[in-house]
């Protein structure tokens, strides 16, 4: 494809999900791209940018408006990770992040099912295939994960065991990670094991990543120190803890969110393994 | 030692003492998780391919391969001797150590030879040779710029190969080591 068609087909995309969210009531918001200090994870690096980073997702920027009052909020936009360039990773990529206030990740399923019902063709999405980690790991590693959780063995099997073998002909969702891999996603209040978080993939490729929110500050910043000893461990910069962000969640209602990579979206519409067919300006 | 990071199509390095070449890489970040880059590699000494993940973090050594000059200069039974241009050192390589190679070394022809450890590793030899096509049928009347249509040919060392319809015995053409294949033609017979 030229870069006039791959913008031709981006845009039919951007218009599509612009319109599921709208006759869903959503706003859409514009969050800062630059921010003091950005979200910290373990695995996720920002990129500096004079004296701020350039965000790794608008997650904390949507959580303070869900704080004020916000219901149900997207932003498409582009976000920025330090070091990560392959077929499926670009440094700067296209993130579409929605939340609802009120809802959880089982809210954020029927949403997701909804825009990919919307932006495929009719057919591939009727048949969505769901998976608990444990299921799937049980079935392709022979070993379940959240019951004896092995950091290095579930990144190193999720790559060579479980990936390849997902199934390409139907959207799957992976759900119901171990609580190690909680993210910022709560844990089940009848099963602390076990983090409310789903992936989506699409001929293989992860497109999406959703959770039922985490609303408590206390057990918010003990993830944060933890990462950022761990960070410190690696040899890897730690962020300043964003205190407003704390702060917001003493107020932010129980909500929904997900982030999905508009880019990776736009390969499994496509059917192709690389970015290269994607982005118009890859270098 | 090389980071992780570093890693892309193409680079020696050295695995449990083993020459190898990454022939594959691809760069995994499964949701949330750690950097995994999975390669597929090919130990050059035995030839033997495998698949191999590595963590960002992890260090991954340098192999230790030395590429000399050499130049052909005589046959020794079935084995062919080359020298060192600089130390005029000896080297036998044999048949079967050199492939179809072997088709392709002429008198005095320059070659690098790759060492791992002193140990004669692979071959490198001009691009292109010449050669004069020593039998060959007709080609049929009609063909003479088309090469998509081919025929067998055999040069005068017994190499076969194939050609396009227009080549004739006696014709002097260029083949290209690096695929043993045709490349073009130099003079008609």
């Amino acid at each position: 494809m030229t870069s006039i068609e791959k913008f031709e087909v981006r845009d039919a995309l951007m218009q599509s999900i612009r319109a599921f969210f709208h006759s869903e009531g959503f706003i859409e918001v514009e969050t800062p791209i630059r921010m003091k200090t950005p979200c910290m994870e373990l695995h996720i690096d920002a990129e500096p940018s004079g004296d701020r980073w350039l965000r790794t997702s608008p997650e904390l920027y949507h959580k303070k408006l869900l704080a004020q009052g916000a219901r149900k909020i997207f932003e498409i936009g582009k976000c920025f990770r330090q070091g990560e360039r392959g077929d499926r990773h670009h440094p700067e990529y296209t993130m579409l992040e929605w939340y609802r206030a009120g809802g959880d990740y089982n809210a954020m399923l029927k949403d997701v099912k909804s825009i990919v019902g919307r932006v495929t063709s009719p057919g591939v999405s009727k048949d969505w295939k769901i998976f608990t980690i444990a299921e799937i790991y049980e079935r392709f590693a022979g070993w379940n994960p959240v019951e004896n959780f092995d950091v290095d063995r579930f990144d190193f099997d999720m790559v060579e065991k479980i990936e390849p073998n997902l199934p390409k002909d139907a959207p799957v969702i992976l759900m119901d990670y171990p609580a190690e891999c909680c993210a910022l996603a709560r844990l089940k209040p009848n099963n602390p094991k076990v983090a409310e978080r789903w992936e989506l993939y699409l001929g293989g490729i992860e497109i999406a990543n959703a959770y039922s929110e985490l609303t408590d500050p206390v057990e918010q910043r003990a993830r944060f120190e933890k990462w950022g000893e761990q960070r410190r461990a690696l040899g890897k910069t730690v962020y300043p803890i964003d205190e407003e962000f704390i702060q917001c969640l003493e107020s932010m209602p129980p909500s929904g969110g997900c982030a999905l990579g508009i880019d990776r979206l736009l390969m499994a519409l496509i059917g192709t393994n690389t970015l290269d067919d994607i982005l118009p300006f890859r270098d | 030692m090389y980071e992780v990071s570093e890693l892309k199509k193409g680079l020696k390095i050295e695995i449990d003492g083993q020459p190898c070449i990454v022939t594959d890489f691809q760069f995994s970040k499964p949701g949330k998780g750690q950097a995994i880059y999975r390669c597929k590699i090919k130990n050059l000494s035995t030839g033997t391919t495998f698949e191999k993940s590595y963590r960002s973090g992890d260090k991954v050594d340098k192999a230790n391969l030395e590429s000399r000059t050499f130049t052909f200069s005589y046959h020794n039974g079935d084995d062919f001797v080359f020298s060192d241009n600089d130390t005029f050192e000896e080297i036998h390589l044999t048949r079967e150590q050199l492939g179809k190679n072997q088709y392709f070394i002429v008198e005095d022809m320059e070659v690098d030879i790759l060492f791992h450890k002193d140990k004669a590793l692979d071959i490198s030899l001009p691009t292109f040779i010449e050669k004069v096509i020593a039998e060959t049928e007709p080609g049929a009347r009609g063909n003479t710029a088309s090469s998509n249509v081919q025929k067998p040919a055999r040069i005068d060392n017994g190499y076969e190969l194939s050609v396009p319809l227009f080549i004739n015995e006696g014709d002097l053409i260029r083949i290209d080591t690096r695929t043993g294949e045709y490349a073009d033609r130099v003079s008609k017979a």
